[in-house]
């Protein structure tokens, strides 16, 4: 009697050991076809590779602003006065929400690169136009809760929790920039 | 085989093979319902009318929309001006989703005044709750479609919420997008999204009704039926009460159909999507206004997130927040006047939501939000520790005719 009792107990670890592992299987399958389900959602291969926008910014006289799209979302490029840039690299950092300096934002002082999309929920801030709100720090205003950003699009007053956006740039000569 | 109930040689045929009519007889037609319901259980078949109006109107305007950025504002408006009767569909679809809304909250509020949610309809009332969640993602969806200025920017808002959550929210909001903006894929998904929730909610619609039909309605003064001489049958007199109850409502829907289509509506929508300009007031849907005002009264990005999704957490729960074993607001008192104050008060975050988030808004937004949740996670926990409840009647037809036992309506038909 022992030993079939015991040959007993052996079947049914085995079974246990069947069943989970069927189950662990199933999950497994489960879960490899479920990802390309969820996967086709995340951007597509075209919509990548419209990732990049050159812009030339030799007419673009001091004070004057334009607005350029790059996957599907504005960019801000501003060419800066000699006081503003002064005023950006100058205010002390010590009470801003996100603290940054102008050199680390800006790699070419005169002109400032932003993507024109307020950090808080999206949309797009006044202060290109030249008839524009500005907001407190002159930058840029955003007029859905109230954030405004200074001259370095920093956010210094407002829900947004953090600076606007630099994005990937650089300089393909003096005057052009290829941005992403 | 027993004696069938039915005359008609198809039904009887059909009936003894696939029992379809027995089951409408039993649960339509004989279903024994309180006799004391009033008109606030009226909105139930009316959620579940404005949900059928919603399908029907739906699919013919699928029919004429075209869901891509450079052509959707203009088909909607090609179904305005040119497709036949268009802008009767569109009009009946568009008002249809407040008035879906406006019967769906005022069924909510009286279960939040009778109890309803109450054990043993738990789960009744938490399937009721799933179905508002479906309705907001299937409304939000929709009103992306037309993608003007406020489908747009809405969409964005909204969207745009996930990334407050810690590490994974960027690539969250992209995942939904579909790309770096909303865009086409993105309007793409909300189509395709929006046409098949409503039949998703249909499928929870009917577990909703199995549940209802466990224990049957509850009512006014929410006690539980005691016996045949508690209720009549559902047919006719509930039928032709819901028949009454619909008539006024299409008098009022018709009303907002032909004379104020736009009421509801804001002239922004009119404007065509442009993802470069957002219009100086963004403001959701009238239904999402509470909502909106709590997001907005939490300083926090992630804060007013969680908060806005707990303020629907919270109804989800209610079954066991609420420590009272009274159902119905008539015999207690001191709740009696809460309820009033939330629903105040859910009406004052609405008006808010509307209002700009500056200066008194926001401190009012906050005092509401505050009460919001005090009523719901403080207020009914601890309430029945104070409130001393009023005696409850015996039966339903004891405070009408002093508990004689009474011939029911039941043992009348069945004479017949
Ligand atoms: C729970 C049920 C539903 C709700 C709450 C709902 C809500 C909405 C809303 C708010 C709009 C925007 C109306 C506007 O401002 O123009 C809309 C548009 C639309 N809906 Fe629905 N809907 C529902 C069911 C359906 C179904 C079942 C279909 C298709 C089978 C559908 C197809 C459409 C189409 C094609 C549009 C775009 C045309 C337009 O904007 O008028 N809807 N829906
Ligand atoms: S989206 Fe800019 S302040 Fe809210």
């Amino acid at each position: 009697m022992p030993k079939n009792s015991i040959s007993k107990n052996n079947n049914e670890g085995k079974r246990d050991f069947l069943i989970i592992s069927t189950y662990a299987m199933a999950g497994i399958g489960a879960a490899a076809v479920a990802w390309p389900l969820i996967d086709q959602m995340n951007p597509a291969a075209d919509t990548l590779a419209l990732a990049s926008t050159e812009v030339d910014l030799s007419s673009l006289e001091e004070g004057q602003a334009i607005t350029v799209t790059w996957r599907g979302k504005p960019v801000f490029v501003r060419h800066r006065t000699p006081e503003e840039i002064k005023l950006a690299q100058e205010v002390s950092l010590d009470d801003m929400r996100h603290p940054e300096t102008d050199e680390e934002r800006v790699p070419n002082e005169k002109f400032i690169v932003l993507v024109g999309v307020c950090t808080h929920l999206g949309c797009v801030p006044l202060g290109q136009k030249s008839g524009d709100v500005k907001g407190q720090y002159g930058g840029w205003f955003c007029p859905c809760h109230g954030s405004h950003y200074d001259h370095s699009g920093r956010i210094r007053k407002g829900p947004a929790p953090t600076n606007l956006e630099v994005p990937s740039y650089k300089f393909l000569s003096d005057n052009v920039i290829k941005i992403g | 085989m027993s004696k069938s109930k039915f005359k008609n040689p198809v039904v009887k045929w059909i009936d003894h093979r696939l029992p379809v009519f027995s089951f409408m007889d039993h649960e339509l037609n004989h279903y024994p319902t309180p006799k004391n319901l009033n008109y606030f259980w009226n909105f139930g078949s009316l959620a579940g009318f404005a949900l059928v109006t919603m399908i029907v109107t739906g699919i013919v305007l699928s029919m004429n929309y075209t869901a891509h950025v450079d052509y959707a504002f203009d088909s909607v408006e090609r179904i305005m001006r040119d497709v036949n009767h268009g802008w009767l569909i569109r009009y009946i679809h568009m008002n249809g989703a407040s008035f879906f809304f406006i019967v769906v909250y005022i069924h909510i509020f009286r279960g939040l005044y009778y109890g309803s949610y109450k054990a043993p309809r738990e789960l009744l009332w938490i399937l009721g709750v799933l179905i508002l969640l479906l309705m907001m993602a299937t409304a939000f969806m929709g009103y992306v479609l037309p993608w003007g200025q406020m489908s747009f920017w809405g969409a964005t808002v909204i969207t745009n919420l996930f990334s407050a959550i810690p590490l994974v929210g960027e690539s969250i909001v992209t995942w939904l997008w579909g790309g770096f903006s909303v865009d086409n894929s993105t309007l793409n998904r909300f189509f395709s999204l929006h046409f098949v929730l409503p039949f998703v909610i249909v499928g929870v619609v009917i577990l909703h009704l199995v549940a209802l039909h466990r224990f049957g309605s509850n009512n006014p003064i929410g006690i539980d039926v005691k016996g045949t001489q508690d209720t009549i049958p559902f047919s006719p007199y509930y039928t032709i009460k819901d028949l009454f109850g619909l008539s006024v409502f299409l008098s009022f829907f018709a009303a907002a159909v032909f004379f104020f289509p736009n009421f509801m509506g804001h002239p922004d929508n009119y404007i065509e999507a442009n993802p470069m300009v957002t219009p100086a007031h963004i403001v959701p849907e009238w239904y999402f206004l509470p909502f909106y005002a709590i997001l907005r009264a939490i300083p926090d990005k992630l804060g007013g997130v969680l908060f806005m999704f707990g303020a629907i957490a919270v109804l989800f729960i209610l079954p066991w927040l609420d420590r009272s074993s009274v159902r119905s607001s008539q015999f207690r008192p001191i709740y009696k006047i809460f309820f009033w104050i939330l629903l105040f008060d859910c009406i004052l975050l609405g008006y808010l939501g509307a209002m700009p988030a500056e200066g008194i808004y926001v401190i009012l937004s906050r005092i509401a939000t505050a009460y919001y949740f005090f009523h719901f996670l403080i207020l009914f926990p601890l309430l029945p520790y104070i409130e001393k409840t009023k005696p409850l009647p015996i039966s339903i037809s004891e405070p009408i005719l002093g508990g004689a036992a009474t011939a029911s309506a039941f043992a009348t038909r069945e004479k017949k």
